[in-house]
C-alpha cells in the first residue's frame, strides 16, 4: 500500500472531477485575500509613513543643541542613506525701523529628503514646488512675514552681518518636525550663508539637525546603530515619535487596515471550513469503497495527508500569485492618490499568505479529514454508517488555535486581535445557539400544515446540524458584508469627523497676559471662532514623590526625551473639551485653593506617574509642587491646544506665563493673520494647516485603501454564502425527487424552498446586524478609540439583504434540481 | 464459519441479528443466501467479507481467522482476493469506468492495471465506454462496470449483494448471465445474497436466512 504513484493518480482523479473544486476555490481565495491584503497594507502603510515623513522632511532626524559629530553623517552615507543638514535659531530682522523676531532655518542643498518645499515667486503668485532650496544669497520668507513687515520680493534684508535677497514666499515648508512652537515667522536660507551671517557661535541657541532618508531596513539598521552613538543631548526623531496628531492618524490608518485584513482572514477561514465540510461529506463514500477494495487505514491516511499537502501547495502557489496580481491592480488604483508612487512591497506578506493557507487548511480540515480514514467499509452496505466523529475539543481546539494564530498574525496587535477574535467567537456562538433554538421551536410544527410548509419552514427542524451550518454560514457571510458597511460608512466617517471641517488651523502663541483681552476681541470682531485662550507656563519636571528625576534612570526613547525638555503646563478650572478623566476626579471648588495636577495618561505611563503622586516642577527657578488628582486622555488629533499637565488655578495662576489660543482661518482670509501680527508684534501665528492637511490626506487615502481591502472580504463573504447554500444541495436533490414522485408540483416545491431560504436569510441577517453593531462598537471604542454612533440602517439592511439575497440566490441555486426528472435522481443514488 | 451477531438496542436490550450461523464455502463454489428483507443477509455478507466483526464466533477467510485480524489486516487480506458487486453499484462517481475498474488492480499493486481493466471492460462489452463517468452510464452499464471491477483482479471470492436489485428484468437477466459466465471463466467462489429465486437457482447451493438463522432451502 505504499505506492506514491497511486496516491497521486487518485488525487488527480479527484481534482479532475471537481470534488475538490469548492475547497480549492475557497483556499485560493483565502490565501490570495491574505496575501493581497498583506502586500497591499504593507505598501499602503509604507506610503502613509512616507507621506507622514514629509512633516519631518526625512525618515529620521537627529536633533541637538550642539553641533553633531561628522561620524553620524558619514555612517549614514556609508550605509547608502541620503542625508541633509539644517540649523534653526531665533534671530531678529531689522526692517524700516522695526525689529522682527524670526526663526531662521538654514538648509543644505539636499533638503528636503521627503516631501517638497512650495513657494510663490511673487506675493500672490500661484504656488509651485521649489526645484531646490534657497541658493546662497537668497532668502525665502513665510507669508505672515511678508504681510507683517510689508516686504517685497527682490528686497534685501539684513541677517546678522549678511545681506540676503528675498527671492520667494515660502508657502509650504515640509520638515516642521515635532516642534510647532517657534518664536517667530520662519525664514529659509542656504546653509552656506551661515558663516557670513556670524550668527552661529558656540554660545548661540541653535538647533542642529541631521536629516536621513532611505530604504526602511537601512533606516532601521542605522537607527539601531545611532541609538548607541548619539552624543549626550541629541535625540532621534522619526514618525514613531513625531507629532501626536500624525502618529494617531497613522496608527488608526494601520489599525483600520489590520481590521480589514483580520476580517478577511476570518471570513475566508469560514469559507474554507464550509468547503471542507462538503468535501468530506462527499468523500465518505469514496473512502468506504476504497477500504472495501482493500485500502488500509494507513493508506487512506497517507492519501488524505498527501491530498492536503497537494491542496496546500497548489492553492498556496495559486493564491499567492493571485494575491500578488490583485494587489498590483489595487496599488495601481490607489497609487494615484498618493503623492509618490507606492513603494514596492517587501516579501513578508508572501510568507503570510502561504502560512495562512497552511494554518487555515490544517486548523479547519485536518482533524475531520483524517477521520475519513476511519470510515467503516461496511458503509457500502449501510449508508447510515459514517466515520466516528472526532472529539469536539480536537476539532474546536484545532479551529480555534488556527483562528487565533491567523488573527494575531494578520492584526499584529493584541487588542485588535482579541476584540475581533472575541467578536467572531461571540457571533459564532450566537448563530449556533439561535439555530438550535430555531430547530427546537419549529419541531412541533413538523406534522402540521401543508406539504410545502412541512417541506419548507417546518422542515428546518428535520436536519438540525444542516440548519446550524446554513444559519451560521449565512450569518457569517452577511456579517462580512455588513461589517464592510459599518467600517466604510460609520467608522471611517467617525475617523474623519475627528478633524471637523472647521478645525483650528492657526495657533497663536506668546500672547502676553495683558494682550489676552485685546487678542480675543480681535478674533471676535473678525468672527474667527477659536478655542481658549489657555494660560501656558513652561517648566521642567524635577521630582516625583520627592525623588529627583534624572533622564538616565529611564529607558531610551520617549521617557528620556520627555525629561530633557520643558513641559507646557496650563491651569484651568474646568477640563478642556476632548479631555476625559480615566482615574481620579477632576477638581471642583477646591480649584481656587488646593494645588493639584491633572496628568495625561500616556505621559503618566511613560514616566511611571501614578494617581496621588507628588510632582515637582522647576518653573523659572521656582519649585511648584502638587499631588496628582487625576489621569486623563487627550484627543491629540483635534487640533486644539492640548496639555500634558494641567494644574489648578491655585497652583499656577500667579506664575509668569503667556497664553495660547487656536482658531480656524478660512481660506482667502489670510490677510487677517498679517493684520494680527502687525497689531500684536509679540504674538506668533503658527500655521498648522499643512500638518492638518497631511493628517486629512492620510485619513482619505487610508479610508480608500480600507475600502479596496474589503473587496476581498466581500468576495470571501459571497463564497461563504454560496457554500452555505451548497451545503444542503445533496439532501434537497434527493428529497425533492421523492416529493415530486409523490405528487408535489415544482411550483409548490419552489415556493417551499424559497420560503425556507427567505426565512433563514432574514434571521441570519438580523443576527448579522446584531453582531456587526456589536463588533463596530467594540472596535471603535476599544481599538480605534473613536466615538461610535449606532447606525439604524444596519438593522434594516441586514434582514432585507439576507432575506431577499439568500432567498433568491438559494432558490436559483436549487431550482435546477427541481427541474431534473425525479427518476433520474433516484436511480443515480 | 460459525457466528452470532448481537447489537445493543438504545433501550439497553440486546437484539440478535444472526444466531449461531454456520457456513462453509469451498473454492470455486457458488452459494446463494435467500431471505426476506431484514432477515440478516446483508449483515452476514458484511461479516464474511471482514467489513465488520461478529460479536461471537469465528470466521476464517483464506485460512485466516478474521477475529484475530485488525481492520487493516482484514483490508490487506481483501485486496486483490476479495471483490464485491452491490445492488447500488457503488462506483466512484468521480472516476471513469476505466478508473473504477483499475482500482482493485492498483490497490493490489498490479503493474498492468490499465490493460487488465481495459480487458475486463471489453469482456463486459464496454470498450466504447472506457472514459465515461457513472453518471453518463445506464443502470445496466454501471452494473457491468461493477462486474468488470469485481473480476478484473481475478479474485478468489466474490460477494454479491442483490446484484440485479436495481435493474429492470431484462437487464437483470443479462447481468446474471454475465456474472455467472465471468465466475466460471475465473473460477471465483461466489457468495450471493438475494431474494430473487431465479438468480439463486444458478448457484451450486441455496440457503435460506430466516430471523437470523441459516438453513438449507427446502
Amino acid at each position: 500500500m505504499n505506492d506514491p504513484g497511486l496516491l497521486f493518480r487518485l488525487i488527480r482523479r479527484d481534482w479532475r472531477n471537481g470534488e475538490m473544486r469548492l475547497l480549492v476555490l475557497a483556499m485560493v481565495l483565502a490565501v490570495s485575500a491574505v496575501t493581497a491584503v498583506g502586500f497591499f497594507t504593507n505598501r499602503v502603510e509604507r506610503a502613509l509613513e512616507l507621506q507622514a515623513a514629509e512633516v519631518l522632511a526625512a525618515d529620521l532626524t537627529i536633533d541637538s543643541s550642539r553641533p553633531l559629530p561628522e561620524l553620524l553623517m558619514h555612517e549614514a552615507e556609508r550605509r547608502g542613506l541620503r542625508t541633509a543638514r539644517s540649523l534653526s535659531f531665533p534671530s531678529v530682522i531689522p526692517h524700516r525701523e522695526r525689529l522682527q523676531m524670526v526663526e531662521v532655518k538654514a538648509v543644505s542643498d539636499t533638503y528636503p529628503l521627503r516631501g517638497e518645499l512650495r513657494i510663490r515667486p511673487a506675493h500672490g503668485a500661484p504656488e509651485q514646488p521649489a526645484a531646490h532650496p534657497p541658493r546662497p544669497g537668497a532668502l525665502w520668507v513665510s507669508p505672515e512675514l511678508i504681510g507683517g513687515l510689508g516686504l517685497h520680493i527682490g528686497e534685501t534684508l539684513s541677517l546678522g552681518r549678511s545681506r540676503l535677497k528675498v527671492s520667494a514666499v515660502l508657502s509650504r515648508d515640509t520638515g516642521q518636525g515635532g516642534n510647532l512652537f517657534r518664536l517667530g515667522p520662519r525664514v529659509l536660507i542656504s546653509l552656506d550663508d551661515i558663516p557670513d551671517t556670524g550668527l552661529v557661535t558656540p554660545a548661540s541657541r541653535v538647533r542642529h539637525q541631521l536629516l536621513i532618508a532611505g530604504p526602511r531596513d537601512a533606516i532601521e539598521a542605522y537607527r539601531g546603530w545611532a541609538g548607541h552613538n548619539l552624543p549626550t543631548g541629541a535625540r532621534l526623531q522619526s514618525m514613531h515619535n513625531a507629532r501626536p496628531e500624525l502618529r494617531n492618524a497613522l496608527d488608526r490608518g494601520r489599525r483600520f487596515l489590520a481590521l480589514a485584513a483580520v476580517t478577511t482572514v476570518l471570513v475566508a477561514g469560514a469559507a474554507v471550513a464550509l468547503a471542507s465540510r462538503r468535501f468530506m461529506e462527499r468523500q465518505s463514500d469514496t473512502s468506504a469503497i476504497l477500504r472495501c477494495l482493500g485500502a488500509t487505514q494507513t493508506f487512506m491516511r497517507r492519501l488524505l495527508l498527501t491530498r492536503l499537502g497537494v491542496i496546500t501547495l497548489v492553492t498556496g502557489s495559486l493564491g499567492t500569485l493571485a494575491g500578488y496580481l490583485a494587489q498590483t491592480a489595487l496599488a495601481r488604483l490607489v497609487g494615484e492618490w498618493f503623492t509618490s508612487e507606492l513603494p514596492a512591497p517587501d516579501l513578508h506578506p508572501l510568507a503570510l499568505g502561504l502560512g495562512a493557507g497552511l494554518i487555515t487548511l490544517t486548523g479547519f480540515t485536518l482533524p475531520p479529514l483524517l477521520r475519513l480514514a476511519r470510515v467503516p467499509p461496511l458503509r457500502v452496505l449501510r449508508r447510515d454508517l459514517g466515520a466516528p466523529p472526532p472529539a469536539f475539543w480536537v476539532v474546536g481546539g484545532a479551529a480555534l488555535a488556527a483562528l487565533a494564530l491567523l488573527i494575531l498574525w494578520a492584526a499584529d496587535d493584541l487588542t485588535l486581535a482579541a476584540t475581533v477574535g472575541g467578536g467572531a467567537l461571540l457571533a459564532l456562538t450566537l448563530l449556533l445557539a439561535t439555530a438550535r433554538l430555531l430547530v427546537w421551536l419549529l419541531a412541533p410544527l413538523r406534522g402540521r400544515g401543508g406539504a410545502a410548509w412541512r417541506y419548507g419552514l417546518a422542515g428546518l427542524a428535520r436536519n438540525p446540524s444542516l440548519t446550524a451550518v446554513q444559519l451560521t454560514s449565512f450569518g457569517l457571510g452577511l456579517l462580512a458584508l455588513l461589517l464592510l458597511a459599518v467600517v466604510r460608512i460609520d467608522l471611517v466617517a467617525a475617523w474623519q469627523r475627528t478633524i471637523p471641517e472647521q478645525a483650528p488651523n492657526r495657533f497663536l502663541i506668546n500672547i502676553q497676559p495683558d494682550e489676552v483681552e485685546a487678542v480675543s476681541r480681535f478674533l471676535r470682531e473678525a468672527r474667527l471662532s477659536g478655542a481658549g485662550p489657555y494660560p501656558m507656563v513652561r517648566a521642567r519636571l524635577t521630582h516625583i514623590n520627592g525623588r529627583a528625576v534624572l533622564p538616565e534612570q529611564y529607558p531610551e526613547g520617549r521617557p528620556r526625551r520627555l525629561l530633557t525638555r520643558e513641559f507646557n503646563l496650563s491651569w484651568a478650572r474646568d477640563p478642556q473639551p476632548g479631555n476625559r478623566v480615566l482615574q481620579g476626579a477632576w477638581w471642583g471648588d477646591e480649584a481656587a485653593t488646593v494645588p493639584l495636577f491633572s496628568v495625561e495618561q500616556g505621559l503618566a505611563e511613560a514616566l511611571g506617574i501614578a494617581l496621588g503622586d507628588h510632582l515637582t516642577f522647576d518653573q523659572a527657578g521656582i519649585e511648584v509642587s502638587a499631588r496628582v488628582s487625576n489621569l486623563r486622555t487627550v484627543k491629540w488629533d483635534n487640533f486644539q491646544p492640548n496639555f500634558f499637565v494641567v494644574a489648578t488655578p491655585a497652583l499656577l495662576q500667579s506664575r509668569p506665563g503667556s497664553y495660547i489660543t487656536s482658531f480656524y482661518l478660512p481660506p482667502g482670509r489670510e490677510a487677517l493673520a498679517t493684520e494680527l501680527v502687525r497689531r500684536f508684534p509679540s504674538v506668533t501665528v503658527i500655521d498648522v494647516s499643512s500638518i492638518m492637511n497631511h493628517v486629512r490626506e492620510i485619513m482619505d487615502r487610508g479610508a480608500l485603501a480600507v475600502e479596496y481591502v474589503f473587496l476581498f472580504t466581500l468576495t470571501a463573504g459571497l463564497l461563504v454564502l454560496y457554500s452555505g447554500i451548497q451545503a444542503s444541495r445533496e439532501s434537497r436533490r434527493q428529497e425533492a425527487a421523492i416529493l415530486r414522485t409523490l405528487g408535489l408540483t415544482r411550483r409548490t416545491l419552489a415556493l417551499a424552498v424559497g420560503t425556507e431560504f427567505l426565512f433563514l436569510g432574514m434571521l441570519a441577517g438580523l443576527l448579522a446586524s446584531l453582531c456587526a453593531t456589536l463588533t463596530g462598537w467594540l472596535v471603535s471604542t476599544r481599538v480605534l478609540e473613536l466615538d461610535y454612533q449606532l447606525n439604524p440602517w444596519i438593522w434594516l439592511a441586514g434582514p432585507a439583504a439576507g432575506g431577499i439575497g439568500i432567498g433568491l440566490f438559494g432558490l436559483l441555486a436549487t431550482y435546477p434540481l427541481l427541474l431534473r426528472p425525479p427518476l433520474r435522481v433516484l436511480r443515480a443514488e | 464459519m460459525a457466528v452470532s451477531e448481537r447489537v445493543t438496542m438504545p433501550n439497553g436490550g440486546r437484539l440478535t441479528i444472526l444466531d449461531r450461523v454456520g457456513l462453509r464455502l469451498d473454492p470455486g463454489e457458488a452459494v446463494a443466501i435467500l431471505g426476506s428483507s431484514g432477515s440478516g443477509k446483508s449483515t452476514l455478507l458484511g461479516l464474511l467479507a471482514g467489513l465488520d466483526q461478529a460479536s461471537e464466533g469465528e470466521i476464517r477467510l483464506f485460512g485466516h481467522d478474521l477475529g484475530a485480524l485488525d481492520e487493516d489486516a482484514r483490508a490487506r487480506l481483501r485486496a486483490g482476493r476479495v471483490s464485491f458487486v452491490f445492488q447500488s453499484f457503488q462506483l466512484l462517481p468521480g472516476m471513469t469506468a476505466l478508473e473504477n475498474t483499475m482500482l482493485p488492480l492498483e490497490l493490489a499493486h498490479d503493474r498492468s492495471a490499465r490493460s487488465g481493466a481495459e480487458r475486463a471492460l471489453a469482456h463486459v462489452g464496454l470498450s466504447a465506454r472506457l472514459h465515461h463517468y457513472p453518471s453518463q452510464l445506464s443502470g445496466g452499464e454501471q452494473q457491468r462496470v461493477a462486474l468488470a471491477r469485481a473480476f478484473a483482479a481475478r479474485p478468489g471470492l466474490l460477494f454479491a449483494d442483490e446484484p440485479t436489485g436495481s435493474l429492470d428484468r431484462e437487464t437483470g437477466v443479462r447481468i446474471t448471465e454475465l456474472l455467472f459466465t465471468l465466475r466460471e471463466e475465473t473460477g471465483t467462489a461466489l457468495l450471493l445474497v438475494t431474494h430473487d429465486e431465479q438468480l439463486a437457482a444458478r448457484c451450486d447451493r441455496r440457503l435460506l436466512m430466516e430471523a437470523g438463522r441459516l438453513g438449507a432451502q427446502p
